[in-house]
C-alpha cells in the first residue's frame, strides 16, 4: 500500500476546487482549460482557469482528473497553489512545488505532480494563444515512444528535480516504464544534465576569478569569439530553452552584436525579451566577453 | 468492521489450522530427520499432512512434495520439465500466467529457449487451435493456470493436457488459485506437475506443495538434503506443513458448500451492475472460480476506488497501473484486449468461506456513491470521449 502523506489523503477524500468553470460572460473575465494525459496512460487532467485579463491573474481554478489518489490530490493542490497568482508567477511553479504542498509524494508517484505542472502550462499557453502542440513536439524527438515522452520533458524533469537515475526519471515522467528500449537514451540525458551543471559551476568559478582580476582580460579573434559563443549557446543556453519548449540558433556576430534566431515556443512567448536579456546575454557576457549584446532577428 | 474481499491475494488462517500447527511451534520442535524419537514423532505428522493434501487432489501421498510457496513450485516445475528432456528447447504457456511463470519464461528466452505465449480472447479464454498450432516435437513443456488469479477464468486443463501429451510434452498446471475452490482429481488426469500454495486456502504463508505424477522423471531444483526423498532439500517447515495438511482437509469438506460463495459473488456482481451504469464483468462470459469477480468501472481509476473502499474498511484489489507501482495496467486484462476505459478502473473482489452477507451488503451500499464521486471528478464520461486518446497508438507499439 502506498505511503501517502496526510495531506494527500485529505485532498483525495475531500478535494478542493473539483469541477469545471463555465464562462460567466462578464467583462474582464476569461475562461480557459488545459489538458494533459489520456485514458490510455491511466491518468489525465483537465485544468480550468478563470483569468482576469487586466491584471493577468488567476481568479479561480478547478480540476477534472482521471487518475489515482495522488493524481487527484496533486490536481487539487495545484488549484490551491495557483489561485490569485499572475500567469507569469504561475508559469514558474514546478512539479516540486506541488509535491511539497502535499507534504511529499512517493517517488513512484511523482509523475502525478508533473502532470499538474504540465496542465497548468497547457492552460496558460492556450490562454495566451501559443500553439501547445508545437510546444509539445519540441524538436520532434520522442525519447520514450511507449508513453510519448519528449526529450524536452525529460530534460526539464531532470533539471527541476535534480534527478540522477533512470529509475527516478521513470517515476517522475513515466519515460522508460514501458518496453525499456529508451533507458540508455535517458541515461545519456542524465549525464548531459550533470555535465551541464559541471560546466556552469566551472564557468561561475571562472567568472569569480576574472572579477578578482586573477585572469587578464582576454582578447579574442573573431573566429575564436564566434566559436566560443556557439559553444556557450549549445552547452548552456539551448538545453534550458529546449526544456521550456523553445530553441535558439546563432545567426551572425557583428563586432559585439550577437544576432540570434529564437524558435518554437520562445519565439512567440511574451517573456521572450526577458529570456533574451537575462538568459542568453548574461551567459555570453559571463563566459565569452562582458561587452556582448544580444539581439533577436 | 473489516470487509475482506481480497482472498485471491491471501486468506485468513483457519482457526482449526492455527490450532493444529501451534504445538509444532512450541513443545514439539524436533527435526523429523533426527535419529531420536523426539524428532521422529514429528515425521509421522508430516506424512499425515501429505496424505491430507493428496486426498484433496485425488493423488497419492508419494506424489506430493512440500515446498515454500507457489513461486517455488512454478520455478521447480519448469526447471524439472526442462531438465528431464534437455534436448527439447521449446515451452508453451499463456499470456495471462502469474509472474512466477512469465518471469521464468522470459529468463529462459534469454538463455536460448523458445517460448510461445498463447493469447486469450476478450472473455479470457484460450483458443485450443492456437495451442495445437504452437506444439512441436521439440516442445518440452506446456504450462498453464487452472484458474486466473485476476479474473477467475478457468482453463480447460484436461483438453490442454491431451494436446500436450499428444506431442510428448510435460504438462504443468499452476493451480494456486484453483485448489480448494474447484474439485481437482489427479487420479485420471493428464497433469504431470501441479503447483499449489497454502495461504490461498486458509493455511499460513510460506508453505506450498508440488504434485509430481508417479513415474515422472523428476529433477530437483533445490539440492543439498535428503528431505522429501531427495526431491526438495531443506529442513521441513513442520508447523506450516501440518497447517497445510489441516487446511487441505478443511478445503475438501468446504468444496461441498462452495455454492454459497458463488451465490454471494453473484449477488455482489448483479447488485453492482444493476445500480451502477457503465460497469462490466471482465471474463464474465467464461467459466469462472466461484469466489472471484473482476468488475470494470469505466472512466475512473482503480487505485482511487481502492482508497475509497479502504476508508470503509473494505479490502479488494485492482489491476490498474497505479496500484502495482509499475506503469502498465494488468497484463491479464491487457491480454484480454479490454478498452482503456475499463482497463484502468477494474476491481477484483474475491470471496472466501468466511465472507458474509453483511460484507457483500456493505460493498453494495457504498459502491454507487464511490463511483459517483470519482466520476464527478473525471473528465471522461462516455465512450466517445476521444480527447487525449490519440496516444493509444503509441501505447500499442
Amino acid at each position: 500500500m502506498w505511503d501517502y502523506s496526510e495531506k494527500v489523503l485529505e485532498l483525495f477524500y475531500n478535494p478542493l476546487n473539483q469541477g469545471s468553470i463555465d464562462d460567466p460572460n462578464q467583462p474582464d473575465v476569461a475562461v480557459v482549460f488545459g489538458e494533459v494525459g489520456s485514458i490510455a496512460c491511466g491518468d489525465a487532467l483537465r485544468l480550468h482557469l478563470k483569468v482576469q485579463p487586466s491584471t493577468d491573474s488567476i481568479l479561480d481554478a478547478r480540476f477534472q482528473t482521471f487518475g489515482c489518489t495522488s493524481a487527484i490530490a496533486s490536481s487539487s493542490a495545484l488549484t490551491e497553489i495557483i489561485k490569485g497568482r499572475t500567469l507569469d508567477q504561475a508559469l514558474h511553479i514546478t512539479n516540486r512545488d506541488i509535491a511539497d504542498f502535499l507534504g511529499g509524494l512517493p517517488e513512484a508517484k511523482m509523475h502525478c505532480s508533473v502532470m499538474g505542472q504540465e496542465a497548468l502550462e497547457a492552460a496558460i499557453y492556450k490562454y495566451r494563444g501559443i500553439e501547445v502542440e508545437h510546444h509539445e513536439e519540441d524538436d520532434g524527438t520522442l525519447v520514450c515512444t511507449c508513453y510519448g515522452i519528449s526529450e524536452k520533458k525529460i530534460r526539464r524533469a531532470i533539471a527541476e528535480n535534480d534527478l540522477s537515475t533512470v529509475e527516478q526519471v521513470t517515476n517522475y515522467v513515466k519515460a522508460g516504464g514501458g518496453c525499456g528500449s529508451c533507458l540508455a537514451g535517458i541515461e545519456d540525458l542524465i549525464l548531459d544534465a550533470q555535465q551541464s551543471v559541471e560546466t556552469v559551476r566551472a564557468a561561475a568559478e571562472l567568472a569569480v576569478e576574472r572579477e578578482q582580476g586573477i585572469q587578464p582580460p582576454i582578447s579574442l579573434t573573431n573566429l575564436q569569439k564566434i566559436t566560443m559563443i556557439q559553444t556557450v549557446l549549445d552547452k548552456e543556453v539551448r538545453p534550458v530553452l529546449v526544456a521550456d519548449g523553445g530553441d535558439v540558433s546563432l545567426h551572425d556576430v557583428e563586432g559585439d552584436r550577437v544576432l540570434v534566431k529564437l524558435q518554437g515556443a520562445c519565439g512567440s512567448c511574451p517573456s521572450s525579451t526577458e529570456t533574451l536579456k537575462y538568459a542568453i546575454e548574461a551567459k555570453l557576457q559571463d563566459l565569452v566577453l562582458p561587452s556582448l549584446v544580444v539581439e533577436a532577428i | 468492521m473489516l470487509t475482506y474481499l481480497d482472498n485471491n491475494a491471501t486468506t485468513r488462517t483457519d482457526p482449526a489450522v492455527l490450532e493444529a500447527m501451534l504445538p509444532y511451534l512450541s513443545e514439539l520442535y524436533g527435526n523429523p530427520s533426527s535419529m531420536h524419537s523426539f524428532g521422529g514423532q514429528v515425521g509421522a505428522v508430516i506424512e499425515e499432512a501429505r496424505e491430507q493434501v493428496a486426498n484433496l487432489l485425488g493423488a497419492e501421498p508419494t506424489e506430493i512434495i512440500f515446498n515454500s510457496c507457489g513461486s517455488e513450485g512454478n520455478n521447480t516445475a519448469i526447471h524439472a520439465a526442462l531438465a528431464a528432456q534437455p534436448e527439447k528447447r521449446h515451452i508453451v504457456t499463456t499470456a495471462v500466467e502469474h509472474p512466477a511463470i512469465l518471469a521464468v519464461c522470459k529468463h529462459l528466452e534469454k538463455k536460448g529457449y523458445g517460448v510461445t505465449y498463447l493469447s486469450v480472447d476478450e472473455r479470457g479464454e484460450l483458443d485450443l487451435l492456437e495451442l495445437e498450432a504452437a506444439m512441436t516435437g521439440g516442445t518440452a513443456l506446456v504450462t498453464t493456470m487452472v484458474a486466473n488469479n485476476e479474473t477467475g477464468v478457468i482453463f480447460p486443463v484436461e483438453q490442454i493436457g491431451a494436446i500436450a501429451k499428444a506431442y510428448g510434452a510435460t504438462f504443468h498446471v499452476d493451480a494456486v488459485q484453483a485448489v480448494g475452490k474447484v474439485p481437482i482429481n489427479l487420479s485420471q488426469s493428464s497433469i504431470d506437475l501441479l503447483t499449489l500454495s497454502g495461504h490461498k486456502l486458509h493455511a499460513p504463508k510460506g508453505i506450498g506443495a508440488l504434485y509430481v505424477r508417479k513415474g515422472y522423471r523428476f529433477r530437483p531444483f533445490l539440492l543439498g538434503g535428503h528431505q522429501e526423498r531427495g526431491r526438495r532439500a531443506g529442513t521441513h517447515n513442520v508447523p506450516a506443513i501440518v497447517a497445510l495438511g489441516k487446511a487441505a482437509e478443511l478445503a475438501q469438506t468446504h468444496l461441498a458448500y462452495v455454492k454459497r460463495e458463488a451465490d454471494l459473488r453473484d449477488r455482489l456482481e448483479h447488485g453492482i451492475l444493476a445500480t451502477i451504469s457503465d460497469t462490466v464483468v471482465n471474463g464474465g462470459g467464461a467459466p469462472r472460480l466461484p469466489n472471484t469477480t473482476n468488475i470494470g468501472f469505466k472512466y475512473i481509476e482503480g487505485e482511487a476506488i481502492l482508497f475509497m473502499l479502504n476508508k470503509h474498511g473494505i479490502c479488494a484489489s485492482s489491476g490498474s497501473a497505479c496500484t502495482s507501482g509499475s506503469l502498465d495496467p494488468s497484463h491479464v486484462l491487457t491480454a484480454m484486449g479490454l478498452p482503456y476505459t475499463t482497463l484502468h478502473g477494474s476491481i477484483r473482489f474475491s470471496l472466501s468461506r468466511y465472507t458474509t452477507e453483511a460484507e457483500i451488503g456493505q460493498v453494495l451500499a457504498v459502491m454507487p456513491d464511490i463511483v459517483e464521486r470519482l466520476r464527478a471528478m473525471s473528465p471522461f464520461s462516455n465512450d466517445q470521449a476521444g480527447w487525449l486518446q490519440e496516444r493509444d497508438l503509441a501505447i500499442v507499439t
